[in-house]
């Protein structure tokens, strides 16, 4: 496989490509940072909210057994907006940047 | 010739597994169904091994299975590596135990794939080639970053392999009464097989088997569990929270605090946090290392190198949770089911960590232990432990092997100038001695304390390998220098807190703990409640330090109790008693006394053998100096600020100069490493 020498600066300051890394960046940063503010809620309630914790809802099920099982769909949303968004958008536009990376000078 | 030698190591394995079947869960009559069962599923991948190594001959088909693995498939497979006996048997073992906290603890292992699919599995997908090593060396000084990162690779995969090497001899050993050398030997020759002659396709293919196996095996137990309450979650629960099996467990739990309680209350306290879990800063420490750690572990990365493009890479992490969520979903169904059906009493009798939950579930399910269909269930299920087991670890030997051949050979002895056909010889052999290796550890260790070694290996990924990969990919000032410094300093660290925390074995407090079980407690008056106890400051909760508060939960008032007599006159007593019964459930529940009394007066009796005279830990501590049982909360920071300051204090012209084309190449996926042509 013969790889023609790319001229990988004039790619990184292409403006599509920047489109694409602030786009993208701006985009992953939020959800992690989401991710991370939910997933650690799950060990500081336990330990410092557990009369909240303890508050039954739906017969024996308490707000605990609810917030650990939210935290199975929260995790499989964040995988899904992620995944819908960037084969919608983040896809496309690296696509774009592809098919023209040869003639970026 | 490589089918005679597979064929020779199933022939080995299957031998040697029915020549030392000795006792277990597993009743002897029934024994033959197990092995049928083993042999089935040995039969299996050995097939897949001979399909694989035909079609196994360059160094990207035996690292990379040729790049030719779907996202779906990878996907499974990322299950398979993932799911270890620890978290199929472990997870559902404390949620039968502990309730709640168990199905808590299960939660950041799903959530550590939101880190995998976020920063990590496209970016090392589009720019990496079949290493950790691989990835970093794209823009920083090639000897030295491969070299740190084989390092750190070994020394993870080695902490991951040991626990497993071990978990896994104790596991089988408990199940059908294998001896546990004759175990470790048959898993390590297995697994060698696998990887040395079919590489990274036949390891793909034998996590996928397994998975798939994994999961029918919970669905089924699920069916039958959760299925008599009609798939309802309350009346499910419900039925734990007025099981007496259930409350007594929470009553020996909480001990003196049960005393004001309704039995109803006991029950739902099952379904409350902190019974298992109690110190919430070590909880956000393991969360932390979970979370990160994840992401930074070899074998995990080493996956996302076998699928064709980011794409793929991104699909499979995508299956990869829906398939580890759901899992993690059943096993609260799981150790439930088992806590309400077995009973956590017979659980911990059987295995104290709770490790046998599931095999006896499934036992229970089919019938009970002498019904045929209870001992097939059994049977599918101890197979299916063994299949984990192997599975794991032929990802991990992978691994391993990879920064062994291609990292240190490869890369920095030979300068990256090896011929293919060396390359690949280079893989096979590394692997054999990875093998080896793991097979002498797994014997050495036998006995030892190692349930803190998978902590500790994602600890060391967060703390080393991900501070590395991740500053490498997104800061464009990162340099060889914060590379190397980071991940010497986050690994060793890591190492060093957990050498000096809880989880080493304190002389003084298992004698003391040994001396109290035979010579007995003397009386206490009743206690006054004491209020909580705060630590004087942050330092002090982490830290054993001079003039420190230490922090103490509230203690309710407790009765003055009677002094409890040692073993020996324990045992003395019952069997007086023992004399004088004539009702069978009472002999029998005696009996079960005098056998438990022997077996922890046993236990006290060696434990004073092996520590008398001894006074600190292996590091010469008479007691823990670091107070969380994982060190992530202090090296994972630290591992990171390493990588930032030496970047900034030490520049690196080809670090800055490849930034721009990996930059590109990270999110566009340009030059990517494509798949070999067939």
């Amino acid at each position: 496989m013969s790889k023609p020498e790319m001229n990988w600066a004039a790619i990184n300051a292409d403006p599509r490509f920047q489109a694409l890394h602030r786009k993208k960046s701006g985009f992953l940063w939020g959800l992690m940072i989401f991710a991370v503010i939910a997933y650690f809620l799950l060990p500081i309630g336990a330990a410092y909210f557990q009369d909240l914790f303890r508050v039954k809802v739906w017969g024996p099920v308490n707000l605990g057994i609810v917030f650990a099982l939210c935290e199975f769909v929260v995790a499989w949303s964040i995988a899904g907006v992620y995944a819908k968004r960037a084969n919608r958008d983040f896809d496309a536009m690296a696509a774009e940047i592809i098919r023209d990376a040869h003639n970026i000078k | 010739m490589n089918l005679k030698l597979i064929g020779g190591a199933a022939a080995l394995a299957v031998a040697s597994s029915l020549a030392f079947a000795g006792t277990g869960a597993v009743a002897d009559e029934f024994k033959w169904m197990t092995f049928a069962v083993f042999g089935a599923i040995i039969a299996l991948t050995m097939y897949i091994t001979y399909w694989a190594a035909r079609q196994t001959h360059t160094t990207s088909e035996f690292y990379a299975a040729g790049r030719s693995v779907t996202g779906v498939q990878n996907g499974w497979a990322i299950a398979g590596d993932y799911l270890s006996a620890a978290s199929f048997l472990g997870i559902a073992g404390l949620i039968s135990l502990y309730g709640y906290d168990g199905f808590m603890y299960s939660v950041g292992w799903l959530v550590a794939y939101i880190t995998v699919l976020l920063v990590i599995a496209e970016p090392c997908r589009n720019i990496g080639k079949y290493t950790l090593g691989d990835i970093l060396a794209f823009r920083n000084n090639p000897r030295a970053s491969k070299t740190v990162a084989a390092l750190s690779t070994i020394t993870v995969s080695t902490f991951y392999l040991t626990a497993q090497m071990v978990g896994g001899g104790v596991l089988i050993k408990t199940l059908i009464g294998i001896d546990y050398t004759v175990s470790v030997i048959g898993v390590g020759i297995l697994m060698m097989a696998y990887v040395v002659f079919g590489g990274m396709k036949a390891t793909t293919w034998v996590q996928i088997v397994k998975a798939v196996l994994l999961v029918t095996a919970s669905l089924v137990l699920v069916l039958f569990t959760w299925g008599q309450y009609g798939f309802s979650l309350p009346s499910f629960l419900q039925a734990v929270v007025t099981d007496a099996k259930v409350q007594a467990q929470v009553a020996k739990l909480i001990g003196d605090a049960a005393t004001n309680m309704t039995a109803e209350e006991m029950g739902q306290r099952f379904l409350e946090p902190g019974l298992f879990l109690k110190n919430p800063i070590d909880q956000i420490s393991l969360g932390m290392a979970l979370v990160l750690g994840t992401a930074g572990l070899p074998h995990i990365l080493m996956r996302f190198f076998t699928v064709p493009t980011a794409q793929e890479a991104r699909k499979s992490v995508i299956w990869a949770m829906s398939i580890i969520g759901g899992f993690y979903v059943l096993t609260l169904f799981l150790g439930m089911g088992a806590a309400i059906n077995v009973g956590p009493a017979v659980i911990a009798g059987m295995d104290k960590g709770g490790n046998m939950a599931a095999p006896m579930l499934a036992q229970f399910v089919g019938g009970g232990p002498e019904s045929i269909l209870g001992n097939l269930f059994l049977a599918f299920v101890a197979a299916v432990a063994f299949a984990t087991i192997v599975a794991v670890v032929a990802g991990l030997v992978l691994a391993a092997a990879s920064a062994m051949a291609h990292d240190i050979y490869v890369g920095v002895i030979k300068g990256d100038h090896a011929s293919p056909r060396e390359q690949v010889v280079a893989a096979r052999v590394a692997s054999v001695i990875v093998g080896i290796l793991a097979i002498y550890v797994g014997i050495a260790a036998e006995g030892q304390n190692v349930a803190h070694l998978v902590g500790m290996a994602f600890a060391v990924a967060a703390s080393s390998n991900l501070p590395a990969v991740f500053l490498t990919l997104y800061w464009k000032r990162c340099s060889t220098a914060g590379v190397v410094a980071g991940m010497l300093v986050g690994s060793i660290t890591a190492i060093a807190l957990v050498m000096v925390s809880p989880n080493m074995t304190y002389p003084q407090a298992v004698l003391k703990e040994a001396r109290k079980v035979l010579e007995g407690e003397p009386a206490q008056p009743a206690k006054e409640a004491t209020p909580a106890v705060k630590a004087s400051s942050l330092a002090c909760e982490l830290f054993a330090l001079e003039g420190c508060v230490k922090a103490e939960p509230a203690h309710p008032a407790a009765a003055a109790t009677d002094a409890k007599p040692g073993a020996a006159e324990k045992l003395a007593r019952l069997n007086e008693k023992l004399a004088g019964l004539t009702d069978a459930d009472e002999i029998a529940a005696v009996r079960k006394g005098i056998a438990d009394t022997e077996k922890a007066k046993a236990k006290a009796e060696a434990d004073l053998a092996k520590f008398e005279g001894q006074t600190t830990s292996m590091v010469g501590l008479e007691k823990p100096w670091f107070l969380l049982k994982n060190p992530g909360l202090i090296s994972i920071p630290l591992g990171f600020l390493c990588v930032i300051v030496f970047s900034l204090l030490v520049r690196d012209k080809r670090s800055e100069a490849m930034w721009g084309e990996l930059y590109v190449r990270q999110n566009t996926g340009i030059h990517a490493e494509g798949a070999t042509a067939h």
